[in-house]
């Protein structure tokens, strides 16, 4: 079953490369989204902290 | 359902569970797509340079559907003046960005061993789907170019709406010009022209790379709402 994994022969150098960019561009996209998501949720809880103090 | 999650509370609370369940089925479907993908006997022709397809294909796919999805948005943003179509038209456009650049990498570096070539400026496949990459670039800089947020906005989403016509041309171009690029060979007539040893890894992975990417555009989508929530509360602090 697992004799073709990991098995890319003389075009290994085309195939790895390809799953790293493909890699990359998901980790990219998970990082920068989660990156963004926790710091406006932040600043929204600490702007509405602010005003639940003056209130 | 569309209309019902319009509403931004109901999204939130919606997206809060909806976009974790999808990133769970995503790396499902996408492990599991690659497992057997990776395990394929190399093609009589193409050899072992076929296991890029498992990864290559489902980026080009998506990112079709981001940029389908983009106009959509764009249209309702720009018709019904809907906020939250805006956000979602946004928050779409760097994701499309990304998988179509993965898209282009994969290609390049599975067209070299198969065409001799990294990028072939004459192949309309290569150079519509390049066409595709700069309308999601020229989508984020004319948003970002312009200081009143609501008129890069309407700028924004026409330039999407025009580019809507690029899809029919990706999609056709293998049939309306000679190019280097191979033919329709999952979704045609007469059934597709892949082993199921092939077709089923293709789409396994298909599914998850779908699946990563609405996960992907609801978690940006929140992102999106925060950010106008706290624009919002700013500016309410500083006229105080």
């Amino acid at each position: 079953m697992t004799e073709h994994l990991f098995s890319a022969g003389k075009y290994a150098a085309y195939v790895w490369p390809a799953y790293g960019a493909s890699v990359l561009g998901f980790a990219w996209m998970i990082i920068d989204t989660l990156a963004r998501a926790r710091s406006w949720r932040r600043k929204v809880d600490r702007l509405e902290a602010d005003r639940a103090r003056e209130t | 359902m569309f209309s019902a999650l319009a509403n931004p509370a109901r999204f939130m609370a919606f997206s809060r569970w909806a976009a974790p369940i999808l990133a769970l089925v995503a790396a499902g479907l996408i492990g599991a797509g690659l497992w057997l993908g990776l395990n394929a006997p190399p093609d009589y022709q193409q050899g072992d340079t076929v296991k890029i397809m498992f990864i290559h294909v489902p980026a080009a796919w998506v990112a079709m559907m981001a940029f389908a999805c983009l106009g959509g948005a764009s249209f309702i943003s720009l018709v019904f003046r809907h906020a939250l179509a805006d956000a979602a038209a946004r928050a779409v456009a760097p994701l499309g960005a990304a998988f179509t650049g993965v898209a282009l990498v994969t290609g390049s570096l599975w067209g070299r061993p198969m065409w001799g070539a990294w990028w072939v400026w004459g192949d309309a496949r290569l150079v519509s789907v390049l066409v595709l990459f700069l309308l999601f670039l020229g989508y984020l800089a004319l948003r970002a170019s312009i200081d009143d947020e609501a008129k890069g906005a309407r700028a924004a989403e026409i330039l999407a709406l025009v580019g809507l016509v690029n899809l029919p041309i990706i999609h056709y171009s293998v049939q309306w010009w000679n190019t280097l690029h191979q033919g329709e060979s999952v979704m045609r007539a007469g059934g597709s022209a892949l082993a199921p040893v092939y077709l089923t890894p293709l789409l396994l992975a298909g599914a998850g790379y779908s699946a990563a990417f609405g996960a992907l555009w609801l978690a940006r989508i929140r992102s999106e709402v925060w950010r106008r929530r706290a624009t919002s509360l700013a500016l309410r602090a500083a006229l105080a």
